[in-house]
């Protein structure tokens, strides 16, 4: 599972990296958040993916019997997960202003902010 | 339980959804002002504590370390975070003047508080993955602050800030779950504990080069540096202030934090890296900003050569130069906001920020000249100012390991930095004004004071550290002290010995 796991993560990361080289602001934006979920899925790999368990202490006990999930991977994934949204969430909408200022997402014809001297 | 860590983050968070609500009104700019003196009323509180008791850490909901989320606040963080409200202070008092209603019922000062305490939180927390979302929560609400407003030029300079900073947000996590899953541990404390003892050092080093590099994004070193001066000219002069004074220090921060607690494994490795980097930072910055003719531009380019000297602090990683490196973070925290705010009053009275196309202002407003002249003489190190004393410890740190060329490179950027800042004063200040226009003070009415007075604070702060630096100095040696030897820093958290 770990090795499917594994390569998966890997192929997102290239898929993404492909992406966000490109200088199309809407491939670069996609290559984000493919980026954002391998990272996701890699901190879910790296808290062993040992057991289904739950994490539950029986009534009585002061500790799991039987060896259990890793909760705080978890719990990691689903806080990284929000915040990733969020982020891109904001970036969609800010990816839909530049184009409605400048009428073109290809990164290299946005030059407001940094002019060329001889557009100057 | 210690309310006092947590007082310093929850006081903006307050302060924010009380000035969101009272956004329609006057009351709530001077909310924003009147949340943020409290905000730094605790801060000094906390610092006052930590003077006394040593370290503080305190575990939130009481969940002991390494397993609760765990706030701490040694020197260097006290420091940190008492300078965060000073700055918060002041620059809030400024938007009373410089941000337009219409902003401001957008949401300006709610925004600018979260991003106080995204600030606060992350010199705070003691946690790796806290310190994610504290960035996260910072990251956020300066996209919100950037684009307020709305103008081609800021959605242009934003698209540029977000995609990087989501970049290096990126890296930053990956590095969290490779670290996680070697240690399995996110607790710097913790981390500080095993990480040197790790037997796989190459592993180690891999981490640590990613951690550099998601940091280094955010601290704005060479050569990750193309989206500071792409987006920090284009917002409105409070936030490009508060963003050159504390968004790249935290990445700095955090430099400091993680390469003196956690990765010290192999500093003939990773310090050496890290001072090349620092001396490449210095001297690009001050290169570029040579070439630049816009006011806010030179000052962006100026922050980047900057960082490059607290860097070449760490890198040297000696008692002396990390205490010159924490000096150098509160000196250019001071001084970088200053200077920011110059340029919003230099806008505002001669009308632009292009320095070809203003001039005048030392004949028609003396007193703005002499309020530039502390801030820029001091980021460019003449005595008696606070950047003398900062550059003077640096550059006797590296002649102390006899890093000849490091010292070099830090008095050849200072001369540099003063030929840049003889631009500014020559274009802005020294020439008449091209449409022969008088650029007085009068012309910013009732926005005079409330503009002025901020400055005028953050020059005498300059004036005070540049004229009475042994207080100040004896702190960043106490705070080079803990980093040096994190021990303290392990028990105060862990509650244990080594």
């Amino acid at each position: 599972m770990e090795a499917v796991l594994a390569i998966t993560i890997g192929a997102l990361f290239a898929a993404s990296v492909y992406l966000m080289l490109d200088r199309n602001l809407m491939r670069f934006l996609f290559g984000l958040t493919l980026i954002t979920n391998a990272v996701n899925l890699s901190i879910f790999s790296v808290g062993r993916l040992k057991s289904n368990i739950p994490p539950l202490i029986p009534e009585g006990e002061r500790a799991p019997i039987e060896p259990v999930a890793n909760a705080l991977p978890q719990a990691l994934v689903l806080t990284a997960i929000v915040i990733g949204f969020g982020l891109f969430a904001f970036a969609l909408i800010l990816t839909l202003r530049a184009y409605t200022s400048f009428g073109t997402l290809q990164t290299d014809e946005i030059r407001l902010a940094e002019p060329r001297k001889d557009d100057a | 339980m210690s309310w006092y860590l947590s007082m310093p983050l929850i006081v903006p968070f307050a302060t924010a959804i009380i000035s969101y609500l009272l956004r329609d009104r006057a009351v709530g700019r001077w909310s924003s002002v009147l949340g943020s003196v409290v905000a730094l009323g605790f801060a000094l509180l906390l610092m006052a504590q930590v003077l006394q008791n040593g370290i503080v850490a305190g575990q939130m909901g009481n969940w002991p370390a390494p397993f609760g989320i765990t706030l701490v606040a040694d020197y260097l963080s006290a420091i940190m975070v008492v300078i965060t409200g000073i700055v918060g202070v002041t620059i809030a008092i400024y938007a009373t003047g410089d941000i337009a209603p219409k902003l401001e019922q957008l949401g300006f000062h709610a925004m600018f508080q979260i991003l106080l305490a995204g600030v606060t939180g992350a010199f705070l927390t003691g946690d790796l993955f806290n310190l994610y979302v504290w960035f996260e929560v910072m990251l956020i609400s300066s996209f919100g602050l950037l684009v307020l407003g709305g103008k081609p030029v800021q959605i242009d300079g934003a698209v540029k800030y977000v995609a990087l900073n989501l970049v290096s947000t990126v890296l930053f996590l990956t590095a969290i779950a490779i670290l996680y899953g070697m240690t399995g541990s996110l607790n710097l404390a913790d981390l500080g504990r095993i990480v040197p003892n790790m037997d796989d050092t190459g592993l180690v080093t891999v981490v640590a080069m990613l951690f550099m590099i998601a940091f280094g994004v955010k601290a704005a070193v060479f050569p990750l540096f193309f989206w500071l001066p792409a987006s920090y000219h284009t917002p409105t002069f409070s936030v490009s202030a508060l963003f050159a004074a504390l968004l790249t220090k935290v990445g700095v921060y955090a430099l400091i934090r993680m390469f003196t607690l956690v990765f010290t494994h192999d500093i003939a490795f990773t310090h050496t890296i890290l001072l090349w980097v620092a001396c490449l930072t210095m001297v690009t910055g001050v290169v570029g900003a040579a070439a630049q003719t816009d006011f806010r531009k030179v000052l962006s380019f100026h922050i980047i050569s900057q960082i490059g000297y607290m860097v070449l602090g760490l890198a040297l990683y000696t008692p002396l130069a990390i205490a010159g490196a924490v000096f150098y973070l509160v000196h250019h925290i001071i001084v970088k906001a200053n200077l920011f705010l110059v340029s919003g009053v230099a806008e505002r009275t001669a009308g632009s920020t292009d320095l070809y196309k203003i001039g005048g202002l030392y004949s028609s407003a003396p007193l703005l000249a002499a309020l530039f002249v502390v801030p820029a003489f001091s980021l460019a190190g003449f005595p008696p100012l606070s950047g003398f004393w900062a550059k003077y410890v640096l550059v006797k740190a590296s002649l102390d390991l006899q890093f000849w060329w490091a010292a070099f490179a830090a008095l050849a950027v200072g001369l540099l930095t003063i030929f840049s800042m003889t631009k500014i004063w020559g274009e802005a200040f020294w020439k008449p004004h091209p449409d022969r226009v008088e650029p007085t003070l009068d012309l910013l009415g009732w926005r005079k004071w409330r503009l002025l007075t901020p400055i005028a604070i953050l020059a005498a702060g300059t004036l005070i550290i540049g004229l009475f630096p042994a207080p100040f100095f004896a702190l960043a040696e106490t705070a080079a002290g803990q980093l040096l030897s994190p021990e303290a820093y392990i028990e105060a958290v862990l509650g244990v010995t080594q």
